[in-house]
């Protein structure tokens, strides 16, 4: 109880450095690629005190309260996944969360944040099935959703969850927002159709959504972590660099393509889900 | 038992009466007493039969059994001239079918064979009564209002038909009792053709040449059914000598269900015609031509939960059989495919419609599997599904006969045009699919259950099938939430009586929900306990897992309590390329002249479009039906050489 208390204390104050820092580290990377030298690796901070120092304005008078709503129930979901709480309820709980921003988005009834609303309705039914085969599997091999008993289960997940965690990967580049499948919300002005599901949202309530994504993020990462976990320090250095890994893979993949057309989003994040997430399903049935 | 009996015979009697008294004033005063009526004796039959869990009546009358089989004779009289009258010949080559074997099967066979129980109670019985008797007479008391309106919109000098409206929705309401404490499956056989027939005739209400054809089709698909069910019931009596549901389930908790796989198979064929289950599906999505009432009373509490309660029912002889694997296949099939037809519809009833067939596949797969676990997801399923679904038919009832179109296009702004209205249905909305609400967590529940069955395509059916109903549902409730400025409240004119349905129908969605683990500690785990016999944990979650769920509901409920709608902030026009002229609605175009800017959804027709899910569901469930039977006949073809 004591350790699932500091756990949960640790990510409600550790994450937003990490997720930020994460953020900054990227912002370089991304830069020193396309030939620039990039901002200061504290820049999404920076970023984001401003945006509080705002105007408080907004479109209407429920947005706000429906950001609020993502905001809290992201930390909700964090908490619960580092409390070690079950995974198909961490999961559960992200997609309230989602759905609390893509009304946020709905409700202005602007012409561009309902078109990305729609969009990343479109990515939540991509990836959804394949983090959801991802739990299955979880469960298939530790005998339990619960995230604190993966986490202390002593046979390493990976070796027999490759295709899972091939296929989670894969549906992490929609979860980071990162091209080719950044169709709601992007990094990269260049292709963005004016600010995407952010284009109504200002100040405060931008920073919130900032700030919630910082949290997700590392959330995500902790997922990516399970995959490695046996209970051992080497088990457990074994997942940071792999998360790392995963990191710096979304970032060059998001990096070296363009935005594609929506079909290839669902179709890719379907087939894979059904190739390899399911595949791996049968496997750890069969096994 | 005189409870049970009321409940059957009153509803009866207020049908009868219904059918006399044709003024207005003096039917809403009755539809609503008796609504009461119905409502509290379905509390008191809860109450009275809470503490010992039900029990088994013998009732014995022989007069009984020769009356039903009399009506049974006049109905099919009826079936076969309509079918004749409106050229449907597949009609009454059903009734010629079905009724002389189950009246040849009566007398040469059926009254040899004794009968120890003809009715009983159990506490599914209780859940399924209490759905009944609250949902469905708060449907009845909704139809007062919404069918002033609808005989309002009908073309000048039509004939009133009210009295007869009403007198087959209270005569539903009595056939459906009926079905749920019956123990002697003739008896329940009648009952279940009364509910067919009701139907037919409440989906053919309007007469228009449109509602006959759905009508029929319905009487068709489920003919077919109630021919799957006489057949398992000659089977049964013929070949092990019992017409007892009890018996036939107590060969499943005995380990034997493969014993029984044919006469289960046919009465679980008979339960997914009635759940509107493919191939039998198209009668459900024909049936919104009726009057709202009729839809909401055939998704939530009657008609389809009929078909789900018997396949719960026989969840002890399902399982890894020819029975069983048909009912989850089906089932799965049914879910993925119904969710993704639900995409491509912007027709509201036709959305709900497909959401129900959705739903109900979901119900049946965990028939299908019979596990412990999976039969207390299934009935939760069941209770939430029946609130939340007529919820959700009522304000689309309502919606249509203030803004004139059921399309979820023309709902734009509907969170100004009806603010209390949209509300519900957001709430309605939020019901179906999110966490943490109750069909989110029965699913959920159900998830974990199919995970543990080892059937992988359930796995599958449910991970997809659950991504796409997150879609097409956030994208209605996106179209409710979206404020367009200047429209005009039209929300004056609804009914009192609508407006205390819908109120109650949404405070139930959400209380149910909150009193969750109450109903899974003191009804559903000792019901299941006392079907199987077993005393381990049954409930699929764990009681850890609902209380979070109960701590966020009450989170997301404090949070629109204090702050939905409230802001200090200064409110600004929205973002249209610097050319909005300043009230939302319009921009200035490249003429310089103001253009209107208008938002559609989007339905990916070439994508999840229904002819093509229609056509891949078809074609599956029918060749694993066949296969099924085929099998089955192999088997006892091989068993008598």
């Amino acid at each position: 109880m004591v350790k699932m208390i500091i756990w949960v204390v640790a990510y409600l104050i550790l994450a937003p450095f990490v997720g930020g820092l994460l953020s900054g580290i990227d912002r370089i990377i991304s830069a020193r690629m396309q030939g620039r030298k990039g901002p200061s690796v504290l820049q999404p901070f920076y970023d984001v005190l401003k945006l509080t120092e705002k105007e408080k304005i907004t479109v209407n008078n429920v947005q706000d309260f429906y950001i609020v709503c993502f905001f809290i129930f992201i930390l909700v979901t964090g908490c619960m996944f580092f409390a070690g709480q079950d995974l198909l309820l961490v999961i559960f709980t992200l997609s309230l969360a989602s759905t609390f921003l893509i009304i946020g988005a709905f409700c202005s009834g602007s012409a561009y944040s309902t078109m990305a609303a729609e969009r990343e309705l479109l990515q939540m039914m991509a990836y959804e099935p394949m983090v959801l085969i991802a739990a299955v599997a979880f469960y298939l091999h530790c005998g339990s959703f619960k995230v604190a008993d993966i986490v202390a289960n002593d046979r390493m997940g990976f070796p027999y969850m490759v295709a899972a965690f091939i296929g989670f990967v894969f549906i992490l580049t929609i979860k980071f927002r990162k091209a080719p499948f950044d169709l709601s919300m992007s990094h990269h002005a260049h292709q963005e159709l004016v600010g995407g599901l952010k284009t109504e949202f200002s100040g405060t309530t931008l920073a919130l959504v900032e700030a919630a994504h910082w949290y997700e993020n590392v959330m995500l990462l902790g997922f990516v972590f399970l995959f490695f976990a046996n209970g051992t320090t080497l088990g457990a250095v074994i997942g940071v660099v792999v998360c790392l890994a995963a990191y710096f893979l979304e970032i060059v993949i998001g990096n070296s393509f363009a935005r594609m057309k929506w079909p290839v989003a669902l179709k890719s994040a379907w087939f894979v889900a059904i190739t390899f997430g399911m595949a791996n399903i049968v496997f750890l049935y069969y096994r | 038992m005189s409870t049970i009996f009321f409940l059957i015979l009153f509803p009866l009697i207020v049908a009868i009466a219904l059918l006399i008294f044709k003024t207005d004033a003096v039917r809403d005063i009755i539809v609503k007493v008796s609504a009461a009526v119905i409502a509290a004796g379905s509390i008191v039959l809860a109450v009275q039969n809470f503490a010992e869990g039900g029990q088994m009546y013998d009732f014995e009358c022989e007069q009984l059994g020769t009356i039903m089989m009399v009506i049974e004779v006049i109905l099919a009289v009826i079936i076969f001239v309509l079918g004749c009258k409106h050229k449907k010949y597949l009609v009454p080559v059903l009734a010629c079918i079905q009724t002389p074997l189950m009246i040849w099967f009566e007398l040469s066979h059926g009254h040899e064979i004794e009968v120890a129980h003809n009715m009983y109670l159990d506490r599914l019985s209780i859940v399924m009564a209490l759905v009944i008797g609250i949902v469905g007479s708060l449907i009845c008391v909704y139809a007062c209002g919404y069918m002033k309106d609808f005989q309002h919109h009908q073309p000048e000098g039509a004939k009133d038909r009210r009295p007869w409206f009403f007198f087959l929705m209270f005569l539903f309401l009595s056939a459906m009792f009926g079905i749920v404490t019956c123990n002697n499956l003739v008896w329940m056989f009648f009952f279940w053709e009364i509910t067919t027939l009701c139907s037919f005739f409440l989906i053919g209400y309007t007469r228009t040449e449109e509602a006959t054809n759905n009508s029929f089709r319905q009487l068709i698909l489920n003919l077919v059914g109630g021919l799957a069910f006489a057949c398992g019931i000659v089977v049964l009596g013929c070949f092990y000598g019992t017409l007892e549901l009890s018996t036939l389930i107590s060969y499943g908790t005995a380990g034997m269900g493969a014993f029984v796989v044919i006469p289960t198979a046919c009465l679980a064929l008979a339960g997914l015609t009635k759940a509107a289950q493919m191939p039998f599906h198209s009668w459900l999505l024909g049936a919104m031509v009726a009057p709202t009432p009729t839809s909401a009373l055939l998704h939530s509490s009657t008609m389809v939960k009929a078909g789900v309660f018997l396949i719960l029912k026989l969840a002890p002889v399902l399982g890894w059989n020819l029975a069983g694997i048909m009912v989850m296949l089906i089932g799965g099939i049914t879910f993925a495919l119904a969710s993704f037809a639900a995409i491509s519809q912007s027709n509201a009833k036709r959305v709900l419609a497909y959401s129900t067939i959705a739903n109900l596949g979901l119900i049946c797969i965990c028939g299908g599997v019979g596990s412990e676990a999976a039969v207390w997801a299934g009935i939760m399923l069941l209770i939430f599904h029946a609130v939340t679904k007529s919820l959700m038919f009522l304000c689309v009832g309502t919606c249509e006969h203030h803004i004139g179109s059921r399309n979820i296009e023309d709902m734009d702004g509907l969170f100004d045009r009806m603010p209390k209205l949209a509300k519900l249905m957001m709430i309605g909305i939020s019901g179906m699919f999110v966490a943490p609400l109750g069909m989110l967590i029965s699913k959920w529940a159900a998830m974990v259950t199919f995970v543990d069955s080892g059937n992988f395509v359930l796995v599958a059916a449910i991970c997809f099938g659950s991504a796409a109903t997150a879609f097409y549902w956030t994208k209605w409730l996106g179209k409710l939430s979206a404020i367009v400025a200047n429209r005009e409240n039209v929300e004056t004119t609804v009914h009192g009586d609508e407006k205390f349905v819908h109120f109650t129908l949404a405070i139930m969605a959400v209380v149910i929900c909150l009193i969750f683990p109450l109903v899974s500690k003191s009804i559903v785990v000792p019901y299941i306990v006392g079907v199987f016999g077993t005393t381990e944990a049954v409930a699929a979650l764990s009681s850890n897992n609902l209380a979070i769920m109960c701590i966020m509901l009450a989170v997301v409920i404090l949070m629109v309590v204090l702050f939905f709608g409230k802001t200090s902030k200064k409110i600004v026009p929205l973002y249209m390329a610097g050319a909005n002229t300043g009230d939302n609605l319009h921009y200035m175009g490249s003429m310089q002249t103001p253009m209107e800017q208008s938002l559609r959804n989007w339905y990916m027709d070439s994508w999840f479009g229904e002819n093509k899910m229609n056509i891949l569901g078809l074609a599956s469930t029918i060749t694993i039906l066949l296969v099924v039977f085929a099998m089955m006949f192999a088997q006892v073809i091989g068993g008598i050489m």
